[in-house]
């Protein structure tokens, strides 16, 4: 966005940014080979919105609810959790290159048996007493974000015959603006069952689904205790446009 | 500089083990005078409950504000003591959620319109693999809706139908219902925002 996106117009004008409309990116909702998305992906055309007050701004939350543990999935119990202690880390930026600063990252995944403490979760795989599987952090002023975890296993679901799950962490992230919000997930590199998996490849784009995948790291990787992986995560960017307003409500 | 974008994925069945939050349904604190409580079911195509979504909502506050830089008007302070604007809740065994905020006030928008007053919606679920997005509006501005732009951009009347809450048959005056019915008989409007 440019430098007046974010100054208050002059009277009479609406300067409101304007976020890039994602082309080719993201999953179509009709992807049938996932198949949970037959009963609940909408049959109906997606109906153009403008992007306006409501949707150019977002709510700038969290700090009041994220203490330093909570990007630590590995110390919240007596005992360490089982599994590769890795560290993932990167920076949450927007299409034009810019870091976004303070906004919440909120992660969940599987232990490392492929397991999710969640009631749903029947997989025949053991509990980890000492861990959750949920973190959250604040990014830095410089976009950055920094999770200690294990690396989940991977888990069988009931897709189709033989269906695994590769190894993955769910990411949430707001931006600045209600058109920045975006849930996804991280896999690792070299996991075999990518190819196999209808989630990773209801990206059609194969250079997108690559920006899916964090890269293995040896400079982040800490001697004699964590290997490191590194994964940025790019929203949707803006400019500024100014409308004319005649009229305030 | 241009960067490629980070695609989208499904939150999956397990996002209870992350996302929701002790007062996510709470865009004002419980008792706070002029409140209002939404609340609804999500629905599949078979009209069985989704049992596994969550629901976000973002919003103006009572003066038609926003406590965001990017409002050229300027950031303000919330009308109403504790309104955060944002509200998230998970659905039940029933596919309900809940949310309990204010009613925002309308919106100006480009060219010297107005928006009537509503809530921007995103659901997230498993068989999702990218946010659905819709809007709120509320069934007692009859005014302010008939010139909404992007309601009236909505040329079906059935289809239009689904943006609006609904009062609660013998509820009260505070109560509204808003069923989000992803896919099938009386699908919900979805936006590409």
């Amino acid at each position: 966005m440019t430098a007046d996106a974010h100054q208050p117009a002059t009277r009479g004008e609406l300067s409101l940014p304007r976020y890039q409309r994602p082309e080719g990116v993201h999953p179509p909702l009709n992807s049938p080979a996932y198949r949970s998305s037959i009963l609940r992906a909408p049959s109906q055309p997606l109906v153009p919105m403008p992007q306006w007050l409501t949707e150019v701004t977002g709510p700038l939350l969290g700090a009041e609810r994220v203490t330093a543990p909570d990007s630590d999935l590995t110390t919240r119990h007596a005992g360490e959790p089982l599994g590769e202690r890795i560290i993932v880390t990167g920076r949450v930026l927007d299409s034009d290159g810019r870091p976004v600063p303070d906004t919440l990252v909120e992660i969940w995944q599987a232990n490392s048996a492929g397991r999710y403490r969640h009631h749903v979760d029947d997989h025949r795989a053991p509990l980890d007493p000492n861990f959750d599987g949920g973190g959250r952090c604040m990014t830095d002023s410089q976009g950055r974000y920094r999770f200690v975890t294990i690396k989940p296993g991977p888990y069988p679901w009931r897709n189709h015959l033989n269906a695994w799950r590769p190894s993955h962490i769910h990411f949430s992230v707001f931006g600045r603006a209600f058109t920045q919000r975006l849930i996804t997930q991280m896999y690792f590199p070299g996991d075999p069952l990518l190819a196999h998996d209808p989630i990773f490849n209801s990206v059609p784009d194969p250079n997108a689904r690559e920006r899916m995948i964090a890269s293995f790291s040896l400079g982040l990787t800490v001697p004699e205790w964590a290997l490191g992986f590194a994964w940025d995560i790019v929203l949707r960017g803006s400019t500024a446009t100014i409308f004319e307003a005649r009229q305030d409500p | 500089m241009t960067l490629p974008l980070t695609p989208s994925q499904t939150v999956g069945p397990f996002l209870a083990v992350g996302l929701p939050w002790p007062d996510g349904p709470f865009v004002v604190p419980e008792g706070t005078p002029g409140a209002i409580t939404i609340t609804g079911r999500v629905l599949d195509a078979a009209g069985d409950p989704v049992t596994d979504a969550l629901v976000e909502t973002w919003q103006a506050d009572a003066d038609s504000r926003f406590n965001h830089p990017d409002d050229p008007r300027g950031a303000a302070d919330p009308a109403t003591p504790g309104f955060r604007g944002f509200g998230r809740c998970a659905t039940d065994q029933d596919g309900r959620y809940r949310i309990v905020t204010i009613r925002p006030g309308p919106l100006p928008c480009p060219p010297g319109g107005a928006e009537a007053p509503h809530l921007d919606v995103s659901v997230f679920a498993r068989g999702l693999l990218d946010r659905v997005v819709t809007r709120i509006y509320f069934p007692d501005e009859a005014k302010a809706n008939a010139s909404d732009p992007v309601l009236s951009a909505i040329v079906a009347p059935e289809r239009r139908e689904t943006l609006f809450a609904r009062a609660e048959p013998g509820g009260r005056a505070d109560e509204f219902r808003f069923d989000i019915r992803l896919r099938g008989p009386r699908e919900t409007v979805f936006f590409d925002v």
